[in-house]
């Protein structure tokens, strides 16, 4: 439906330094502490995103992945502007977003679209299917007839494998997969060439999970779409993905074609995340085993943020932030022990 | 290997106002001494309800409508509620998905073991406290003596999984039924549990039911698998026979809809259409055959029972599928 | 609407209904009264308003079945010679015209500050809820003395009683915003994270698009449970104004005025004019109050009925 890209080299988003700072310390007078006998005002922040950057080229799908808390969920709503970052800066098709004012923004919010998590919780449930769908179209579109409403509505339930009769009805009347249909739906209403997948299947059984990733990749097929994947499901992630991140503790660690990074992973944590993967047949536990656990975003750990657990620290390590390094090979890996040949 | 558990044709109802809907139906399987047992199968399948039947914990509006439950040879299904809690979380124990459900927020774990071991046991603080300290250790929490002093806000999600699991081995039980308990967790920690439910089963010959929807993970850790549909078991067997040589086309489905690594990337995956019924519009037959691709006529009009299945090296499984039905033709 | 209806008959909210004894009698009652209320000119046996059908003579008349107690009056009089039944269905016209009116007072301004405070949260919803608070410290006896004081100085007494109606709506109203502010920013606050909003705000919808098409609708499990209990409040609140002498006056009584009324007659023996405005009042509020229980119950599907 859109246009083919004539330029595939140059990236359709492009993030730069991103960083997201949370304030968790609630109001003016939670602020206040005693420190040595003196009433002082502190505040409590959680370091989201820190100085995170990448760039994704038209028709790829770019996967995020990490743990629970990594981040990767933050870096999608602020890519797409519902977070405004701390830090940094997000273009999109060659002009800079994260500067402009919602009413500039509006053009791009056709382009990006976002399919959430949860199908629960993402349909408004006091409004009926087809208004879900006919809102964003009318809101873009506001010369199109009621006709041309009806039949672009159709059209895209019909692609996501719905059924006509489903306009009339509630959300709640839905399964968990057929909501995540609708929700798919209403991003694709208005016809965006970009869109954020927030772990769109995590919250669904198995045989649904199959259903809605074939509907994704179909899409992507049809409409030329470009994905940015957020997933804690490495299978999946290695299922659908053309290039991979992994994120740890608000930082990129690696980024890497899918086949190099299933294949061959440099970054060690990126190691104990793909050995942890249960496989289906496989026996006997080989899993790398990381030290202590992750700690919290509110104090980051000096230099690299993985030091605590990694195998392979040394003092550097613990002293010095790794730089997002390009390897021999286009791989990139924020890890002094890859970029000194000691892993 | 003598028989630890037998379940015996368990039937679970829930009497609502429009009648009793059928939530497990004829449930049946056996586990041996130090056997593991993976429980699979989607959301509303019935696998967390067959659980919870084990160990009659059926609430409200719940009953159990028929069958039996033997537990070393005693029948613990009809045993009054005085003895059968005697039974629980001493002999056999839970671990379940959230351990922040479980724990005691306002206690330190050292109280909340002290407890859990005195209430079945005769014991003195420190004589508990030892024993507490002990199985702790024995989950691989690092400096026990002080951890047991805190609280569980204090610990990880990880962490607190391995108390939760610790407070279940405080009785030394011979079984232990872990519901979803690695499904909050994340991949690496979840690997963790994985391997420490592994080690445990093998140090202390206990057994363990792991119910769990995640196929991949039962299959590395446990020995037999029974997937459940619907309220029922359609397939039970070794767990390389399950997940190599799935013979249900229920368990084909869903081995083939799990993305399979590096050959088939990027492929369509194999889908299973529509949806699992709610236990209101079962459909009649077997429950299966509206998604079934192998439906026959004989499918829509009784429901199969359970019929056995041979591997080829000579082991045997269990499907509840009229394709094994040698009365009705070929394959 | 026909279709509707046929919903709602299904719904599980009729069906909690049909099964509760107390909502039942509670609606029903209630049902009465409001027809009862609203056709007064109909169904009274006389109008109170009407200075012709007033005779002084008649006054303190004993209700019907007690001695000295006439067929002309079912309820006795009060001291102006009234019939107490026919003054006591128009004076609940004017309690309920006033709670609810009131109520709705109550709801724009608690809707409009909770939605805005809510949504935009910082220091708006700071300085809006520290506004509430600031309010609910004041008794609505307070301001309505101090209102009032001023009003009566303003227009004089007599034409104060022309005002009356509005004047209680607006004080009731204006003391009683916060509670409506408060319950509708709480539902905003937990609807806001919910990924529907995130949804609609990704497809570029206005500020205010999302908080009254998308977030209100939503809200108004809460707010209905709130408005009943809202309604109940507002019409005892008019009582005791109207029983201070801060309400209605006694040409125009609402059932407060009318207790106060009676109240100076209790000790002469004619306890009646005091009493059945009281029952009724009592009855009033009550079953509006057991039809706010249950609502609450049916609309929250945390609360687990035992």
């Amino acid at each position: 439906m859109n246009a083919p890209f004539s330029d595939k080299t140059k990236p359709l988003l492009s993030v730069r330094d991103l960083s997201k700072i949370f304030d968790i310390s609630g109001g003016f007078l939670d602020q206040l502490t005693l420190k040595n006998g003196r009433l002082r005002r502190e505040k409590t922040t959680v370091k989201a995103l820190n100085r995170v950057s990448f760039d994704i080229a038209p028709g790829e799908t770019f996967s995020v992945v990490g743990e629970s808390g990594c981040g990767k969920s933050t870096l999608g709503r602020t890519v797409i502007g519902l977070y405004p970052p701390d830090g940094g800066e997000v273009h999109y098709g060659g002009e800079r977003i994260d500067t402009l004012s919602s009413r500039r923004m509006l053009p791009f919010r056709r382009r990006m679209q976002m399919v959430f998590q949860d199908p629960y919780a993402s349909l408004n449930p006091r409004k009926r299917v087809a208004a879900i769908l006919e809102e964003p179209l009318r809101f873009h579109h506001p010369d199109m007839t009621a006709d041309e409403v009806g039949d672009r509505v159709k059209e895209v339930m019909e692609q996501v494998g719905g059924d006509v009769q489903w306009l009339t009805r509630l959300p709640h009347e839905f399964s968990g997969g057929q909501r995540q249909r609708i929700s798919i739906a209403r991003a694709l209403v208005v016809d965006p060439e970009f869109i954020v997948a927030d772990e769109p299947i995590s919250a669904l059984d198995v045989s649904i999970q199959a259903q809605i990733l074939n509907l994704m990749m179909d899409a992507r097929e049809q409409r030329g779409l470009t994905y940015m994947f957020i997933a804690h499901d490495l299978s999946v992630v290695e299922h659908i993905s053309t290039r991979v991140a992994v994120m740890y503790l608000g930082s990129l660690c690696e980024v890497a074609d899918v086949d190099r990074l299933f294949a061959d992973p440099r970054h060690p944590y990126t190691r104990a995340l793909l050995s942890a993967i249960p496989r289906l047949g496989k026996k006997k536990s080989d899993h790398v085993r990381l030290k202590g656990e992750v700690p919290t975003p509110i104090n980051l750990p000096t230099g690299c943020v993985f030091h605590g657990r990694c195998l392979y620290a040394d003092e550097r390590c613990v002293r010095e932030i790794p730089e997002l390094l390009k390897q021999d090979d286009g791989v990139l890996a924020a890890c002094h022990g890859v970029e000194e040949g000691r892993l | 290997m003598s028989a630890l558990l037998q379940v015996q044709d368990l039937t679970v109802n829930f009497a609502l106002r429009t009648g009793d809907l059928t939530a497990l139906n004829g449930v049946t399987f056996a586990l041996g001494e130090g056997e593991r047992l993976g429980l699979v199968g989607e959301s509303g399948a019935g696998k967390s309800v067959a659980g919870f039947a084990i160990i009659n914990l059926i609430g409200k509006p719940g009953y159990i409508a028929g069958g039996r439950v033997l537990f070393q040879g005693e029948e613990i299904s009809a045993l009054p509620e005085e003895a059968i809690r005697r039974i629980r979380g001493h002999r056999i124990s839970m671990v379940f998905q959230d351990p922040m459900m479980t724990l005691n927020p306002v206690l330190t774990i050292g109280t909340q073991m002290v407890e859990t071991l005195q209430a079945h046991r005769n014991i003195g603080q420190s004589e508990a406290e030892a024993i507490a300290v002990d199985k702790l250790r024995q989950v691989h929490i690092p400096s026990p003596e002080k951890r047991l002093h805190q609280y569980p806000h204090e610990f990880s999600g990880g962490m607190r999984q391995r108390i939760i699991i610790a407070i279940a081995l405080l009785n030394d039980p011979q079984l232990i039924i872990a519901d979803e308990p690695t499904t909050a967790l994340d991949v690496t920690i979840q690997a963790e549990i994985m391997d420490l439910f592994l080690e445990l089963c093998r140090q202390t010959r206990m057994g363990l039911i792991l119910i769990t929807h995640d196929l991949a993970v039962v299959s590395e850790t446990t020995e037999k698998i029974a997937v459940m549909y619907a309220g029922e078991i359609v397939e039970e067997g070794r767990t390389e026979d399950v997940v190599r040589r799935p013979r249900h086309p229920y368990t084909q489905g869903l081995i083939a809809a799990l993305p399979q690594g590096d050959d088939q990337r990027g492929t369509r995956l194999n889908q299973i259409p529509g949806t699992m019924p709610t236990l209101t519009r079962i459909p009649p037959g077997c429950s299966f055959h509206p998604r079934c691709p192998h439906a026959m006529d004989v499918c829509s009009e009784r429901a199969p029972g359970p019929l056995p299945v041979a591997y080829p090296d000579g082991g045997g499984g269990m499907a509840a599928c009229h394709l094994y039905d040698p009365n009705l033709g070929d394959r | 609407m026909t279709d509707r209806w046929q919903r709602f008959k299904k719904s599980a909210l009729f069906h909690d209904f049909k099964g509760d004894k107390v909502a039942i009698v509670s609606f029903a009652t209630l049902v009465l009264l409001f027809i009862c209320a609203f056709s007064a000119p109909l169904i009274a046996p006389y109008n109170p308003y009407d200075s012709a059908n007033i005779d002084i003579m008649s006054s303190e008349i004993p209700p019907v079945w007690m001695a000295g107690g006439t067929n002309d009056y079912l309820l006795g009089t009060d001291a102006q010679g009234r019939d107490l039944l026919s003054t006591m269905i128009y004076g609940m016209r004017i309690s309920i015209i006033i709670g609810i009116c009131a109520v709705a007072l109550q709801a724009v301004i608690g809707i409009i500050i909770g939605l805005i405070a809510g949504y935009y949260g910082g220091k708006l919803d700071g300085f809006f809820m520290r506004l509430a608070d600031v309010q609910l410290s004041f008794s609505y006896l307070m301001v309505a003395i101090f209102v009032s004081a001023v009003l009566q100085a303003a227009v004089g007494v007599g034409r104060f009683a022309e005002i009356a109606v509005p004047f209680l709506i607006i004080v009731i109203g204006l003391a009683q915003w916060p509670q409506y502010a408060r319950t509708v920013r709480a539902s905003v606050l937990a609807e806001k994270k919910k990924e529907y909003v995130e949804a609609a705000r990704v497809t570029g919808f206005g500020a205010h698009r999302i908080m009254w098409r998308h977030i209100l609708p939503n809200c108004m499990s809460p707010i209905l449970v709130l408005s009943t209990i809202q309604v109940a409040n507002a019409v005892m609140s008019e009582a005791a104004l109207s029983f201070l002498g801060l309400g209605m006056p006694v040409t125009r009584p609402s059932l407060g005025s009318l207790i106060n009324a009676g109240f100076e007659y209790i000790f002469s023996g004619s306890w009646w004019i005091t009493a059945f405005p009281g029952v009724l009042l009592v009855i009033l509020v009550l079953a509006v109050n057991l039809l706010g229980d249950f609502l609450r119950d049916a609309l929250n599907p945390k609360l687990y009925k035992g």
